[in-house]
């Protein structure tokens, strides 16, 4: 699901410039990750007409609410990471480290969608190593800073260089183009970002905040299954059931892990919970896969 | 989208063979390049076999196919079949505590592997391009490779969880400690087995990914271990193999084609047990390392004896002929056992009157990091009616004595109580959970 951020961010940055701005209909301005979802369309609509009404077209309304769902997502990103940023550029250390992880739980519930805009994923969520040194920016560069440096000192740029890339991608995803297709992959998309990096505590290397990314990734994954979860009910009501209890197997798993308002450290995490949260994960994400049956075929 | 792809007939294109239809095998056979096939690694022959059936395709009437082994039947296959080239062994822990999920699950598997050991795709969803394919695909035009899939049940699967502990055979439980044991928790145990055997990894390795994938949300790995053999194609004769000490192993193992010793040695009968048993058997499962650079330095005098059998023949010591009976009376000049009786030869063959049948596979799995030597050994995998009777009463006076235990660590064990073989419509485990 990743981007291949071996691109230079900045080519990235100039393609989007160019075909942002006549790309708002369709889903053509990524250079990749939606070809799929362009396509669908046509296929939905190839489909024999002896089938019930066009899935897309029931979708309609989950679609409408999940735009909601992602400007509402969003708006609390860029108002968080407004604080987030204030704190560092102030040199509040402990207070940027408090903000750091909730703040980055608004975007990892809507991973799917800001992927789908190209460059800003790299932008505000690349790791090091991930792009080029001299592209490096965003969220965990300043993790760096904060826990291996235990300083704020010279990320002032950084910090507001991240703002603008969040308040870039609030006025993105209001004409992105959503469809049912990115809505199907989408939620197993959240949880396949689990999988390659957060369970392996990967993610957040500095921080070892990996849990909160977890729990925002399944979030937004349930909401994208709540959305759809009437039409999956219709169509094949066993897989229904079988997500949804495995939403509430994989939560039940991730509850004893709370502390306060967040979550413990991965550190923290034992061998064999680790594990444990991994095949729980995969339990969901396997039925979770086979959403794209209410797109009918 | 159901694909049959068992048949696999080809024609040769070769003029006095022109109009006679081959299988796969036969070109393998008639081209020799079985061996240059695995040598690189499948795609070699693949390329091969693809060329010509592009320029001439062949009827598919011929379905009957050596790389077929029927999966259905009054046993499961596996356990008689002469051991394929590779093993993919999987143990699984069931997450479910409802009994009518592990049935499913079994339903579920019956009919994955019937295809899966057939050729086929898995399900029917492979060509939808909005769901992932039900097939993972990594199989997909390739040989059944002979593949048998066989499935067990450990003793954990009778505990408290399913209501199922009154099924539970008498002596069905771990295996008692050994002396000298080793045993470390992720090698042990399961509640299901599943061993998939194989002439090419890659099919064997398919089998059991696609069988977790079904497993998703009722059971997980436990453990897996993968396995090798000497392949057909490097020992067309089919001799005993070696184990990776060098030495043949599996010469006294009973002849799977006499049907009595077979129901007296292996098949669980009736009176012998639970009927949901007959017709099944018992799994013994141990991995063994082997401390192989400490039997590279040893002297081959010191090896054969400790095997009780010579190296290069693999002859009981004293005679000339590999199948020679191990005479235990025989004395040297000094009065001395030609055969060491401490030997493991000796002390497994014992008295003669307890067997068990073998099929076992080499295993490497890289170097142990922390002393940089070879991580190799046995995947030693024996079938018999009575895990007590036969296997552990074998292993009591192996592990108290044997030569061979200076230089092999038992990392690993489990027991499955191997289901019945299961009858078209039916599925595996039907005759304890239906």
């Amino acid at each position: 699901m990743k981007f291949n951020y071996a691109v230079p961010a900045g080519l990235l940055a100039a393609s989007i410039l160019f075909t942002g701005c006549a790309s708002n209909d369709n889903n053509n301005n990524n250079n990749s990750g939606n070809e799929a979802a362009a396509a669908s369309s046509s296929n939905t609509a190839s489909a024999p007409a002896s089938t019930t009404a066009p899935a897309a077209a029931d979708l309609t309304s989950a679609i409408e609410q999940y735009r909601n769902y992602v400007i509402e997502q969003c708006d609390e990103f860029v108002k968080m990471t407004e604080s987030f940023t204030t704190a560092v550029k102030a040199g509040q250390l402990e207070e940027a480290k408090a903000l750091y992880a909730p703040s980055r739980m608004h975007y990892e519930r809507i991973e799917p969608i800001a992927e789908a805009l190209g460059d800003l994923d790299p932008n505000i969520d690349a790791r090091e190593n991930d792009v080029d040194p001299a592209d490096w920016r965003g969220f965990h560069k300043i993790e760096q800073a904060l826990w291996q440096n235990g300083t704020t000192d010279g990320m002032s740029e950084v910090a507001d260089q991240l703002l603008k890339d969040a308040q870039l991608l609030r006025a993105k995803v209001e004409t992105t183009d959503i469809d049912a297709t990115l809505l199907v992959t989408g939620a197993v998309g959240l949880l396949n970002e689990v999988s390659s990096s957060k369970v392996t505590g990967e993610e957040e290397r500095y921080s070892h905040t990996d849990l909160y990314d977890f729990v925002a990734n399944v979030e937004g994954a349930q909401k994208i299954y709540e959305l759809l979860k009437p039409e999956l009910a219709k169509k094949d009501p066993a897989l229904d059931q079988t997500i949804g209890e495995r939403f509430t197997a994989l939560l039940n798993e991730l509850a004893p892990f709370k502390s306060g308002d967040g979550y413990v450290s991965y550190e923290t995490l034992k061998e064999d919970e680790i594990r444990k949260l991994s095949q729980n994960l995969d339990a969901l994400a396997e039925p979770l896969s086979n959403m794209g049956t209410i797109l009918g075929v | 989208m159901k694909k049959d792809k068992s048949a696999k007939p080809v024609t040769k294109p070769s003029e006095g063979l022109m109009d006679q239809k081959l299988s796969r095998r036969d070109i393998l056979r008639l081209t020799g390049v079985g061996g240059l096939g695995l040598l690189l690694g499948g795609t070699g022959a693949g390329s091969i076999i693809a060329a010509r059936k592009a320029s001439e395709p062949a009827p598919a009437a011929l379905a009957a196919n050596a790389d077929i082994i029927p999966f259905y039947g009054s046993h499961q296959s596996g356990i008689l079949t002469p051991a394929q080239n590779f093993i993919v062994f999987a143990a699984f822990d069931l997450t479910t505590i409802k009994l009518a999920e592990v049935k499913q699950l079994l339903e579920a598997w019956t009919t994955a592997a019937a295809a899966l050991t057939s050729g086929s795709l898995i399900g029917n969803v492979n060509d939808n391009p909005n769901l992932p394919p039900s097939d993972t695909g990594e199989a997909d035009g390739l040989s059944p490779s002979k593949c048998t899939l066989t499935f067990g049940v450990g003793p954990a699967f009778f505990d408290g969880r399913f209501g199922l502990a009154s099924k539970r055979p008498s002596t069905f439980a771990d295996l008692p400690a050994f002396a000298g044991d080793a045993l470390e928790p992720q090698w042990c145990g399961g509640d299901l087995c599943v061993q998939a055997c194989a002439d090419d990894l890659q099919v064997a390795f398919h089998a059991i990914r696609n069988l977790a994938r079904i497993a998703r949300g009722t059971a997980v790995l436990r453990w897996t271990q993968e396995g090798f053999q000497r392949t057909g194609g490097a020992d067309p004769k089919g001799g005993t193999p070696r184990n990776l000490l060098g030495f043949k192993d599996g010469t006294g193992n009973p002849d799977v084609t006499d049907a009595a010793a077979m129901q007296e040695i292996v098949w669980s009968g009736s009176g012998d047990g639970p009927a949901w048993m007959n017709g099944g058997t018992y799994m013994a499962v141990r991995r063994v390392q082997l401390r192989v650079e400490v039997w590279d330095r040893s002297p081959l005098s010191d090896q054969e004896n400790t095997f009780g059998r010579y190296r290069q023949s693999g002859a009981p010591i004293g005679a000339k002929d590999e199948f020679a009976d191990l005479n235990l009376e025989a004395k040297d000049a000094a009065g001395r056992p030609v055969v060491p009786p401490n030997s493991h030869s000796a002390l497994s063959h014992g008295d003669g009157s307890v067997k068990i049948l073998r099929r076992s596979y080499s295993y490497s799995s890289g170097m142990n990091l922390k002393t940089g030597q070879l991580d190799a050994g046995l995947l030693f995998i024996s079938f018999q009616k009575d895990l007590v009777k036969q296997f552990v009463s074998i292993q009591q006076r192996l592990a108290k004595s044997d030569m061979l235990n200076e230089y092999i660590l038992h990392t690993g064990s489990a027991v499955f109580a191997c289901f019945p073989g299961v009858r078209e419509g039916g599925y595996i485990g039907e005759t304890l959970l239906g």
